[in-house]
């Protein structure tokens, strides 16, 4: 029987952590996430991931070097290049606690927005890939289709996709494509950096790359947008981005022009992924993933071209 | 809805969490009843001369909400809580 995947990166990370560090304790190890596109394991102060199947090798390498040139806002990989599990890649990092899901009031969302912002302000390093928002939503958008394809809550979903402008569907170039973004912008992409930093690193390199800057910010936009996100957290993240210089929104005023496309693309990816994800577990939506079809819905009655309209 | 003047198609905005219609014709503008008392209400806020002489460093006064764009969910400001939790454990960590 070959053993899982899981398995053999277990194996692989306890190498790894015990080239680094012989006298290793073997205390905390075990399965972080076990995703189809995602494995990752910890063994001690090493965490093992294979990326996705298909990760192309010279482009994974780029991004880790963006990791190593920016140790103050990105989580520095331990190796500079990935190895190889079968068919899969696999890259080695520190150990980093993550935010705690059940502790809103105490998510760092002043610290996230300030790295993004320094993120956007580092210039991108020679053939850094395309930051990859605007495909992964395309790919949430045809999982979708080909999952759930007529049922009620499906159709504003699409509509809204359909709506959005070819760049937002990952179909042609966006706008503006120069600043390096991180691409999949949430709360489970911050670890605190271990001993002696102890503060916030964005992790998870596999989405950066050079982009609309936007598309970081859209994410918890989107949440306030419907609903989820309180204002005074929103208004938290959204005050540390432009403290920080943050480039994506103008210093003052309504963000909103600047932000409302790729909210809107957040949104229908996380709506079309809440949509697949329910009809494969056969249940109903719950009432934070109906808000998202809900917006998807008014979308209809306000098209991206009159936004800009609106907001003067 | 339909314009009542004009028969265009209005769409709605969100101003400082009041839902604002706009005909995408005439531009006329519908408001629901207590929607211009809640507007004026927050413009007199806006150009209310400054009490006299505010105490030093104090709280943030109850700021109205954040800019949302139109298509954003109604009720902005109102209670997060229940929701809040639940969102925040599994939505807001997931790509």
């Amino acid at each position: 029987m070959t053993p899982t995947l899981a398995a053999q990166l277990t194996r692989t990370a306890e190498e790894a952590a015990h080239a680094h560090r012989p006298a290793c304790p073997c205390h905390d190890t075990g399965t972080l996430a076990d995703r189809p596109d995602a494995t990752v394991v910890r063994h001690a102060e090493t965490v093992a991931k294979a990326h996705p199947p298909g990760t192309d090798h010279t482009e994974l390498t780029l991004r880790l070097a963006t990791a190593s040139t920016l140790p103050d806002v990105l989580l520095p990989p331990l190796k500079a290049t990935p190895a190889e599990l079968h068919d899969r890649l696999v890259t080695f990092w520190p150990y980093g606690d993550p935010v705690d899901p059940r502790t809103p009031d105490t998510a760092p969302w002043a610290a996230a927005a300030t790295l993004l912002a320094r993120l956007h302000l580092h210039p991108p390093l020679p053939r850094t890939p395309p930051m990859r928002g605007p495909a992964k939503a395309a790919r949430a958008v045809e999982r979708l289709r080909a999952t759930e394809p007529g049922s009620t809550a499906t159709t504003p979903v699409l509509q809204a996709w359909q709506a959005l402008p070819a760049w937002a569907r990952g179909e042609a170039a966006p706008p503006e494509d120069g600043t390096l973004c991180h691409g999949d912008f949430h709360l489970g992409q911050l670890v605190r950096n271990p001993a002696p930093h102890d503060d916030w690193r964005l992790i998870d390199v596999d989405d950066l790359g050079t982009g609309t800057p936007t598309w970081d910010l859209a994410r918890p936009a989107a949440w306030y947008a419907c609903g989820l996100l309180p204002p005074e957290d929103w208004t938290r993240f959204l005050t540390a981005y432009r403290e920080a210089g943050g480039p994506a929104v103008p210093p003052h005023g309504d963000p909103w022009p600047a932000l409302d496309i790729p909210a809107r693309a957040l949104t229908v990816q996380t709506a079309a992924t809440a949509l697949t994800k329910a009809a494969r577990a056969a249940r109903p939506l719950d009432e934070v993933e109906q808000s998202l079809i809900d917006a998807c819905a008014r979308m209809a009655a306000t098209p991206p071209e009159l936004t800009c309209e609106s907001a003067t | 809805m339909q314009c009542p003047k004009c028969r265009a198609q209005m769409h709605t905005y969100n101003r400082n969490g009041v839902q604002i219609e706009q005909c995408s014709g005439c531009r006329g503008i519908f408001l629901d009843y207590g929607e211009l008392e809640a507007l004026t209400r927050l413009e007199s806020q806006w150009s209310q001369p400054a009490p006299p002489a505010p105490p030093a460093p104090q709280a943030y006064p109850a700021a109205p909400a954040p800019a949302a764009p139109a298509w954003g969910a109604p009720h902005h400001g109102g209670h997060y809580g229940h929701k809040r939790h639940k969102s925040f454990g599994h939505m807001l960590f997931s790509s």
